[in-house]
């Protein structure tokens, strides 16, 4: 089995690891690092469960190599409370109600996060639509958008 | 005695969970780890009916990192009388395209799936077929449909009466194949101690039906299986009852000796977890110039697997919605090479719903009488099959509310290139609890547990159980601890049916209220209920009990292209009373969002030629995402039911997906005077007739 050495920097520490190359960066995550808390829903990029932040840019974790991330700066769900204090969209998450079984979760927070720094990049003003629409990668099925759209919203403002 | 008196139950608590699942912390299934893992993959069968006849088990055996290869002549003889989806790899006959004939276990998830699409396998093809229709030779009348009713009723003569009836709507309806797709893909973790002992990691909505399906097919005693599953991601009833995941796990871990983990694909979800099997119902409505039924019938024509027999209860909603003193429902099904269909949320009314409270917008439309008056004027006063008294029955209430709150009805409108409708649909559900056990405990630094093999697979059980026991045992919520989801804990009601909260919630309140008198002793001390002896909150006389709810959706239609926009959706619901504001309005606004899924998007599609569902992933599949989705407002009526449980409360799970679909069809006949009736609504079916 072809394998390859890679680091990367996962939510500010760096993590030396032997891959066999078609490791996805989800499963480097999940099976190499213990950081489970980015979730498999469909391993094709389809769902948005596994959504990371990467280099600040937010991807499907799914859909990325790991040995294509060398160096790369890595921020899962597991990298966003500090010293135990949740971040704002966290918090505003738990508020808002905007999630039930828990498991699409860490990747609308992460998927949130990234928009956010989109929308401030571009300018571009973050509305009910705005988010709507550019959240819509990220499938819930237990239908929590309603939710979701003011926890994000609650947030921005 | 009721509970009532105290204000936690009913507050907008938020999840006592949440911090676990927006940090990443809470783990599911497959997250839990075991030293020397296996990774096994089952691998599906590519035709559709058949024999297998062999399988190159050698030369995947020399694939890197691959383990051992499990087929029809090597697995492992589970007991006899193992349901026939549970019984994997017993016989060589294949009965559906996709179903687990084969298994790869291997060092790694990477090496065992290559090493699963590797495998060889020759088969000896059988004739098939697939393909349901409305005439197809094979129907036959089930015995009892979903879960014990009958399949058919009928009182009086509906064929006379609607050869006199005043106005006819004779209409037929379909509804698609839709597939549950809980966010977290079915998967276990199972560990062997020895011979006769096992522990699994599962994603479920039920630890007692997993730990017994494997105690069965394993010739084990079940109090040395034990199943562990805290979180879930969801189910929808695909996680209601044991997955061939389970199974194989278990085989698999047994074979290599070695603890063996199961990740079923989204793929594989399609064909080994269940789904809402297609309907055809035709519904006949008779009524007099001035709206009132004199019939009403319901034909439905579903399938089900060569396997087992699943039978959807699609026409019991129309055995108890409305007045009519003829009425008939029947159920056909057919056995076809399709994996068996199971429970999907609200299987039977959902469906059901969509046909009947399409055909009721109809008669409206053919009476020029308004849909909600219409229904109102057919509101029986008694359940109308069984003549028991409701126990309490506010569905005139929602109706009302719903069109003051909506503001029913303004006429449809142009706007541009958009055409905008409104409709309405009734909703009802059954209000049901069953035998459940629970534990409660004090403990000397004045905290207190409940332990209940009840499972939390969104519904935010945990929450709603501490906020039963804390008014119970009059604490506060903080000093309630809630254990669930592990089969060591007194066994309860799986989350199904809309039934947990009313099953686990009666428990908890038996066994609080035989705790709170011993508090003043020495402690800790701990009581132990179980309501198997108790039907129900009062019997004074049999009642039927069923939720009621009314959707309002409005529309806007494409006129160039068909698209469908759901510009507002109103749920008013009358469920009982309700545990928590928060947490419920999400279940409702979730039921309705996966009704608009329903309506518009959701249908897997078979090839009848292959016998495949071609469209098995979430690319192909579409649910609903965050802009299909608009502001979804939810209210609910004040009721306490005190028939149900103690807490007066009614299941709510369901119901909100009941009605959603009919009323978004009912809203797009509105603006565009086009009745489609078959789901779901598509561009497509729009386009050429607007």
């Amino acid at each position: 089995m072809p394998t390859a050495d890679v680091t990367l920097v996962v939510n500010g520490a760096r993590a030396a690891l032997t891959l066999d190359t078609r490791t996805t960066l989800l499963d480097a995550l999940r099976e190499h690092l213990g950081l489970t808390g980015s979730k498999k829903g469909c391993d094709h990029g389809q769902c948005g469960a596994c959504t990371v932040l990467l280099d600040g840019r937010r991807v499907n974790s799914c859909l990325v190599l790991a040995v294509a991330c060398e160096d790369a700066e890595v921020t899962t769900i597991e990298g966003l409370a500090r010293n135990g204090e949740l971040h704002p969209l966290q918090q505003s998450f738990i508020e808002h109600d905007a999630f039930q079984c828990g498991y699409c979760t860490p990747g609308q927070i992460c998927s949130a996060l990234g928009m956010l720094d989109e929308l401030r990049a571009e300018g571009a003003p973050v509305d009910e639509h705005t988010v709507r629409d550019r959240m819509s990668g990220n499938i819930c099925r237990c239908g929590a958008y309603v939710n979701i759209v003011p926890a994000i919203l609650g947030v921005s403002s | 005695m009721s509970v009532a008196e105290r204000t936690l139950i009913g507050a907008p608590v938020d999840r006592l969970e949440g911090r676990e699942k927006v940090t990443g912390a809470a783990k599911y299934a497959y997250e839990y780890e075991a030293a020397n893992v296996v990774h096994v993959v089952g691998v599906a069968a590519t035709v559709p009916s058949g024999r297998v006849v062999r399988v190159d088990a050698e030369s995947a055996l020399k694939l890197p990192g691959v383990v051992a290869v499990l087929w029809h002549a090597t697995a492992p003889r589970l007991a006899g009388d193992t349901d026939p989806e549970l019984a994997i790899m017993q016989s060589d006959r294949v009965s559906y395209r996709g179903q687990w004939i084969a298994a790869v276990a291997a060092e790694t998830y990477a090496a065992a799936s290559a090493a699963g699409r590797a495998l060889r396998i020759d088969y000896e093809e059988a004739e098939h077929d697939s393909v349901l229709t409305a005439d197809h030779p094979a129907l036959y009348t089930p015995e009892t449909v979903n879960p014990g009713f009958p399949s058919e009723t009928s009182q009086g003569d509906v064929d006379a009466a609607l050869a006199q009836a005043d106005v006819v709507v004779d209409e037929t309806y379909r509804t698609p194949t839709e597939h549950n797709n809980a966010m977290e893909p079915h998967a276990t973790l199972a560990v062997w101690d020895g011979d006769d002992t096992l522990t699994v990691y599962d994603s479920n909505q039920g630890v007692r039906p997993v730990r017994q399906a494997l105690a069965s097919a394993f010739s084990l005693d079940p109090e040395n299986v034990r199943v562990i599953s805290p979180h879930v991601g969801g189910g929808f009833g695909s996680k209601g009852t044991p997955r061939p995941n389970v199974i194989l796990a278990a085989m698999a871990a047994k074979v290599v000796g070695r603890p063996a983990k199961v990740a079923v694909t989204r793929q594989q979800m399609f064909s080994v977890t269940g789904y809402r099997t297609p309907t055809i119902q035709r519904v006949r409505l008779g009524a007099t110039r001035d709206g009132r039924l004199t019939a009403i019938a319901h034909d439905v024509v579903e399938q089900t697997s060569m396997l087992k027999e699943f039978a959807e209860q699609t026409a019991v909603v129309t055995r108890m919605l409305y007045a009519a003193p003829n009425r008939r429902t029947s159920h056909k099904l057919a056995r076809l090479n399709v994996p068996t269909p199971s429970w999907m949320r609200a299987p039977g009314e959902c469906p059901g719903a969509y046909a009947l409270e399409s055909a009721m917008d109809e008669l409206a439309r053919a009476l020029d009488i308004d849909p909600i008056e219409l229904r109102i004027r057919n509101e029986p006063e008694l359940d109308p099959e069984s003549g028991n008294r409701f126990s309490t029955r506010n569905l005139v209430g929602c109706l009302r509310e719903g069109a003051e709150r909506f503001g029913w009805k303004e006429p449809p409108s142009r706007d541009g290139r958009w055409l905008v409708g409104t409709g309405v649909a009734a909703s009802t559900y059954p209000a049901r609890r069953q035998p459940s056990q629970a534990i409660a405990r004090a403990d000397a630094d004045g905290s207190f547990t409940i332990g209940i093999a009840a499972a939390d697979i969104g519904t935010g059980a945990r929450t709603v159980i501490a906020q039963i026991a804390a008014d119970t045992l009059e604490v506060e919520l903080e000093r309630v601890h809630v254990e669930l989801g592990d089969s060591r804990l007194p066994p309860a009601m799986i989350a199904g049916g809309s039934m947990g909260t009313s099953s686990w919630g009666a428990a908890v309140v038996k066994a609080c209220r035989g705790l709170r008198p011993r508090l003043g002793g020495e402690l800790p001390v701990e009581v132990f209920a179980d309501t198997e002896e108790d039907a129900g909150g009062v019997e004074r006389e049999p009642v039927s009990s069923h939720g009621f709810g009314a959707q309002f959706v409005e529309v806007g239609v494409d006129s160039d292209t068909g698209e469908v926009r759901v510009s507002r959706v109103l749920g008013v619901f009358a469920c009982g009373r309700i545990m928590n504001a928060k947490t419920a309005r999400s279940q409702f606004i979730g039921g309705i969002t996966m009704g608009l899924g329903m309506a518009l998007l959701e249908e897997t599609l078979l090839d009848g030629r292959f016998g495949a569902f071609v469209n098995h992933d979430l690319a192909g599949y579409h649910v609903a995402v965050n802009a299909d989705v608009p502001a979804i407002e939810v209210h609910w009526l004040d009721e306490f039911d005190e028939h149900v449980n103690p807490m007066g409360a009614k299941g709510i799970g369901e119901i909100g997906i009941v009605g959603t679909a009919a009323a978004v069809a009912n809203a797009i006949h509105d603006a565009t005077g086009i009745r489609v009736r078959e789901l779901p609504i598509t561009p497509a079916k729009l386009a050429s007739l607007i």
